[in-house]
């Protein structure tokens, strides 16, 4: 596709999201979608980002705040359990560290290159709250 | 289901109301507009026939010109046949669109009725807005009176909507001189009309939900090229084709006979003007004047200006032996469009005619028959001399003293 010359593609500045006929796409998941090349899932976007969320799942209470906040659908969330970061879309914003409402918090923003066991290891201990 | 209007054989009709005629007749889905004189009645009159019930259609009032076309690339995007109308400073703010829907491949109709730009300020007609078009990617069809005007609509929606061109088209015709001037235009019944341009056809449309698609992409230095190169090879190669066979079509349906470059007594013509608009028609009759007084005088109208017919130009004047070209816009610092077009076609055809340019006509000054009478003498000199014996670029017309160039 890189390399197609000006007869190879279709007319118009227009791009197909999926191969062939889709119905029911809302209730796919992601990862069953026909997704075309063209389509912006195919790529990572990995690099853009300089800080990364660690998910913390002891923490978590499945209150899906993060998967509802996330501005590029990055939380994957099924059967309304928090599961994981779709690393090669986050670009790493830190809003779903600001809404997690637990305490501590279940995400929490370390650098690109930090080892997610190193950062679990080194998670905050619960806050006590003053009076 | 939209009410059948019934039409007499010949309508009185101005060249606005033949183009609201026609875009109710093929039934647009989707007009999104903003008034600007002399265009207004075009879509003045779409939005009367929706009103009492001869269109199933849209509306869309919006806030600019800008708007207007942005509106039109939404609906065509979307899925529908789509339509609007303006004139001068409204086209002129359209451009940035018009780009937007050529290169979308989206076969929306625009009725250009052409008018001076400013400044200063002039609602009058000239041909500098259509002129700033031509680059735009956008097919252009001239219409010299209101009967034009109004088949080369149905012409129009049949070239831009087939599969193997989808490419907008503007109709132009002159402002006042032809969108206010009312004569008798001949009219298809509505069941004719309609089946001559057909049900509209989707292509990759956005209410195909089944096939989601995302329109108006973004490409850099990576692909833009490719994009620029296929709609270009596709208006030299695939559209004087498909408007030959729409004029063909059009002409077994009525009798009326379009060609993409119109001859008025070319055969045999030896000094020729070549313009475009209303000023056909007041050349085709001083030419005729000229023919009485022995001189084998002709003239050349372009139907269509983009893509521009370059081989049939250069087919029209074989034997000739001056060339005139009528610009009604000023160039600014340079020779004419029409004169540059020609030179360009006429430079390595078999044609050894003397070209020169004539700026005349601007914000609505009249080119009377006088003029083009003097044309014709400076082209007879021309044509006996082999050389010019005029600038290569004069303004007719114009008060004050005599301006020439070049």
């Amino acid at each position: 596709m890189q390399k197609s010359g000006w007869s190879e593609f279709e007319i118009g500045a227009m791009l197909r999201s999926f191969e062939g006929a889709t119905n029911n796409i809302a209730i796919t998941h992601q990862e069953d979608r026909p997704y075309s090349k063209s389509n912006s899932f195919t790529a990572s976007v990995a690099d853009w980002r300089i800080v990364k969320p660690v998910f913390n799942k002891e923490y978590c209470i499945d209150c899906q705040f993060c998967w509802i906040y996330c501005p590029d659908i990055s939380i994957i969330s099924r059967d309304k359990k928090m599961i994981g970061i779709d690393m090669d879309h986050c670009k790493g914003c830190g809003i779903c560290v600001e809404v997690c409402p637990t305490n501590p918090k279940s995400l929490l923003m370390f650098p690109e290159q930090q080892d997610e066991e190193a950062a679990l290891s080194e998670w905050p201990a619960k806050e006590k709250k003053e009076n | 289901m939209a009410d059948t209007m019934e039409l007499r054989d010949i309508e009185v009709w101005d060249g606005n109301m033949a183009a609201a005629q026609a875009l109710r007749q093929v039934q647009v889905d989707v007009v999104a507009a903003y008034p600007i004189t002399p265009s207004t009645p075009v879509v003045e009159n779409y939005a009367n026939f929706l009103a009492n019930g001869y269109i199933d259609g849209e509306f869309v009032m919006v806030e600019s010109e800008h708007a207007a076309m942005s509106g039109c690339i939404g609906a065509s995007a979307a899925g529908g046949r789509v339509a609007t109308a303006t004139s001068a400073q409204g086209y002129a703010l359209m451009v940035e669109t018009l780009y937007q829907a050529s290169g979308m491949r989206l076969p929306i109709i625009l009725n250009v009725i052409n008018r001076a730009l400013a400044s200063p300020l002039n609602v009058n007609g000239d041909h500098s807005d259509m002129y700033l078009g031509r680059d735009s990617g956008w097919i252009q069809f001239d219409a010299y009176n209101p009967q034009q005007a109004y088949d080369l609509n149905f012409v129009a929606f049949k070239v831009a909507e087939d599969h193997d061109v989808r490419l907008p088209v503007m109709v132009h015709q002159d402002g006042f001189m032809t969108s206010h001037t009312a004569q008798g235009v001949k009219t298809l019944s509505d069941e004719v009309a309609f089946n001559f341009v057909g049900e509209f056809q989707p292509m990759n449309d956005m209410l195909d939900l089944d096939h989601p698609v995302t329109h108006g992409v973004q490409t850099e230095e990576d692909w833009h090229f490719e994009h620029k190169a296929r709609q270009h090879n596709d208006l030299m190669t695939k559209v004087f084709p498909k408007i030959q066979a729409a004029f063909d079509a059009y002409e077994a349906l009525t009798g009326r006979k379009y060609n993409i470059v119109e001859c008025y007594d070319m055969d045999d013509a030896e000094v020729a003007v070549v313009c475009m608009g209303t000023s056909v028609e007041t050349a085709v009759e001083v030419a005729k004047e000229q023919r009485a007084k022995g001189i084998k005088a002709g003239v050349v109208g372009i139907r269509v200006i983009r893509p521009w017919p370059f081989e049939q130009i250069a087919q029209a004047f074989q034997g000739c032996k001056a060339i005139a070209a009528l610009d009604r816009s000023s160039p600014n610092g340079a020779p004419g469009m029409l004169y540059n077009e020609l030179a360009g076609t006429l430079y390595n055809a078999a044609t050894r005619a003397v070209l020169t340019g004539y700026v005349y006509g601007l914000g609505g000054r009249d080119l009377t028959k006088s003029l083009l009478n003097q044309i014709y003498a400076d082209l007879v000199a021309n044509a006996a001399a082999g050389k010019p014996t005029t600038a290569l670029q004069q303004l007719i017309g114009v008060r004050g003293p005599k301006l020439e160039f070049l």
